[in-house]
């Protein structure tokens, strides 16, 4: 059996390509890719949430939203580790982040502007985040579909704590409700977005789902998360900011709008309200955390030089 | 308006409560400033479990504080709806973050203390408080590792790293005395035989400087307070009485 | 929710030439965790730290939060080392030793259960 034909009787059979295995060259590099994207998204996802942990309302959200936030950092955490099974340094995949060539889930250049935002976040984004994950722990390539699993069991609890802030304000004063109306007019149509261009307009798909790295196509995945979504709304008392929705029977699906694709490719090339604060934080953060991590390197080397000493005596 | 440390019984207990709580609370809310800004991703989740670690102290002092006290007062009361003149945390906590090396060493005089406290605390004679002290102990040996290792690997890491500890230290020097002064009996003399060892493996100097400055568990706090409470606050004021 | 973002014209996602990665990169250590008493070590992932005591406390803080880790390892992975996959299926048996195996005895009912 050729190489290729021992990779192609995997991906058929179900099985999982571990890192040790041949792989086609553009399959190694499309992985590296989104896996790294995703644990981009990850990292950059909690600076828009980080945005609100000093002014939590109360002290209990304040303990959840730093728990989320911590398990986001996990999560970007175990997906790069993912992606570094595949021969690449986790620094070289920061630097193109930094460098703006990678990029991350196009959501997370969006602003928080109030409390009511973090609930929406927790519900339409982690919302968005388990339809794809679920997805993704069938994905062929081993060590990505076990870090997805592992974030699986994580997860659920980051969109029921969204929904139930959301609840909250949603029974509570006028002015809670107005917030959280607020919020679903300025998060529905960039979370819609989250899925990505049409599948007829996304040169990777066919490509990605002959691999099994993609199991359900955008357009699909993102009518169930419409589906999912829209009783939600109704049990919040809120109205989707979207005149063209409405069930349709025949299909048995929801009909929506749509998308203004020139703001989804304005946030794409880097354009959209958020993207540069999000990349010169990141960057800042990192650079002025350069001398720790030299003194962390540099006395490691001390020590172990000391322990050679110590040995050779 | 001020605040003065209580002197009977149970007044006692429940102001000790809310300065050890204040304390938390405190260091927690700064802590969790550099959630997205550590130095690399590892240690980004190690400040914010060390940050969640303190919130959950304070929380669990101010709710046995408000039962004792017995005049309905919730954790969010004692967080949200007191004034700057009310706190009572030690001005070490309040402190901005700095540097990390001005984090790590904060947190290596704070932890030091804490260990000590809450092993003392274990011992009494209130049974929710002993139960916290007992978890609250765990959690100080743990996050005192961090700090104490931290501390090590940038006093003995490059010379740039050996300044800002050594500027860290002096800097906040005279903020340590005022932990042996009010509420506890945690020993001054335990807690320098700890700072010393660990800042002597770290090549730093123990500073020479007699100036030493409290208030806090009198309520007179340094300018930085005011501030972090009006962020920290911020929803409550605006929005009282609201369920979240 | 997609993290394959589209790759815009003119762009390319692969790292220069000679861009300079030189931030002292902290090794890569890689993470095992035994749950619970009588269970074994499992390989959960990896991270990096400068030394030994920062790796184990990373690692705890990463993939014990919620209380799954009754022993936990970390390994330098560089000291990790492994057949090359090319060699694997030579120098692991094939399964031509049946008599290994305890399916191939014939033992009577009668003796019980062996």
């Amino acid at each position: 059996m050729s190489p290729e034909e021992r990779f192609d009787a995997i991906v058929s059979a179900e099985e999982k390509v571990e890192p040790a295995d041949w792989m086609p060259e553009e399959y190694r590099k499309t992985l590296i890719r989104q896996i790294a994207q995703h644990a981009h998204s990850e990292v950059i996802g909690m600076q828009p949430e980080g945005n609100w942990i000093a002014r939590a309302p109360t002290l209990h959200r304040k303990a959840i939203l730093m728990a989320k936030v911590q398990d986001e950092a996990g999560h970007g955490l175990y997906l790069y580790s993912a992606a570094e099974t595949l021969g690449v340094n986790r620094d070289e995949l920061q630097e193109l982040l930094h460098q703006g060539r990678h990029k991350y889930s196009s959501i997370f250049n969006y602003p928080t502007l109030s409390w009511a935002d973090i609930g929406t976040i927790g519900w339409l984004v982690d919302g968005a985040a388990i339809t794809n994950q679920v997805m993704l722990t069938r994905c062929s390539f081993g060590p990505y579909a076990r870090a997805m699993v592992r974030i699986c069991k994580e997860e659920s609890f980051h969109q029921r704590q969204g929904y139930e802030a959301l609840i909250r304000l949603c029974s509570g004063s006028p002015d809670q409700k107005a917030m959280a109306q607020d919020a679903l007019d300025r998060w529905w149509w960039p979370s819609l977005m989250m899925f990505g261009p049409h599948d007829t307009d996304s040169t990777h798909t066919e490509q990605s789902m002959n691999w099994k790295i993609k199991r359900v196509s955008n357009d699909d995945l993102r009518q169930q998360f419409v589906d999912m979504t829209v009783p939600q709304a109704a049990y919040l008392g809120l109205t989707i900011p979207d005149p063209d929705l409405q069930w349709n029977e025949e299909r048995g699906h929801y009909d929506f709008g749509e998308i203004d694709w020139d703001e989804f490719w304005a946030v794409v090339k880097g354009n959209g309200p958020m993207n540069r604060d999000r990349v010169e934080h990141k960057v800042r953060a990192w650079k002025e955390g350069a001398w720790v991590r030299e003194a962390a390197t540099a006395h490691a080397a001390k020590k172990t030089a000391a322990a050679v000493v110590v040995g050779a005596a | 308006m001020g605040a003065e440390i209580a002197t009977s019984g149970s007044e006692s207990l429940v102001t000790a409560l809310i300065a050890h709580g204040d304390d938390n609370l405190v260091l927690a809310q700064r802590l969790g400033e550099w959630i997205s800004n550590a130095p690399e991703l590892e240690e980004d989740i190690a400040l914010g479990n060390i940050a969640l670690d303190h919130l959950g102290v304070a929380r669990a002092l101010y709710t046995h504080a408000g039962q004792i006290e017995g005049r309905g007062r919730t954790e969010d009361d004692f967080a949200m709806r007191r004034a700057e003149r009310e706190f009572l945390n030690v001005l070490l906590v309040e402190q901005p973050n700095g540097d990390f090396a001005h984090t790590m060493i904060r947190a290596l005089f704070f932890d030091a203390y804490q260990v000590d406290l809450w092993e003392e605390l274990t011992a009494s004679d209130d049974d929710t408080l002993s139960g916290i002290a007992a978890r609250a102990g765990k959690e100080a040996r743990y996050h005192l590792l961090h700090s104490s290792a931290w501390t090590v690997r940038l006093g003995d890491g490059t010379e740039e790293s050996h300044r800002r500890a050594q500027d860290a230290v002096d800097a906040l020097w005279r903020y340590t005395d005022e932990l042996f002064h009010g509420p506890g009996q945690v020993s001054r003399e335990r807690w320098q035989a700890t700072i010393e060892q660990v800042l002597e493996e770290a090549g730093l100097e123990v500073p020479d400087d007699p100036y030493q400055w409290g208030g806090g568990r009198r309520g007179l706090h340094s300018e930085h307070l005011g501030s972090l409470l009006a962020e920290m606050q911020w929803m409550q004021r605006s929005y009282p009485g609201l369920q979240w | 929710m997609t993290y394959e973002v589209p790759v815009v014209p003119g762009e390319s996602a692969d790292i220069d030439e000679g861009t300079d990665l030189s931030t002292e990169a902290w090794p890569l250590w890689e993470v095992f965790v035994r749950a619970r008493r009588g269970l074994s070590h499992v390989h959960l992932g990896s991270l990096h730290a400068a030394d030994p005591e920062s790796a184990l406390q990373n690692a705890r803080d990463v993939y014990t939060r919620r209380g799954e880790g009754a022993s936990l390892w970390v390994v330098r992975s560089s000291e990790i080392h492994s057949f090359d996959p090319e060699e694997i299926s030579d120098f692991i048996e094939a399964n031509e030793k049946v008599y290994r195996l305890a399916t191939t005895y014939d033992i009577p009912d009668e003796v019980g259960h062996m």
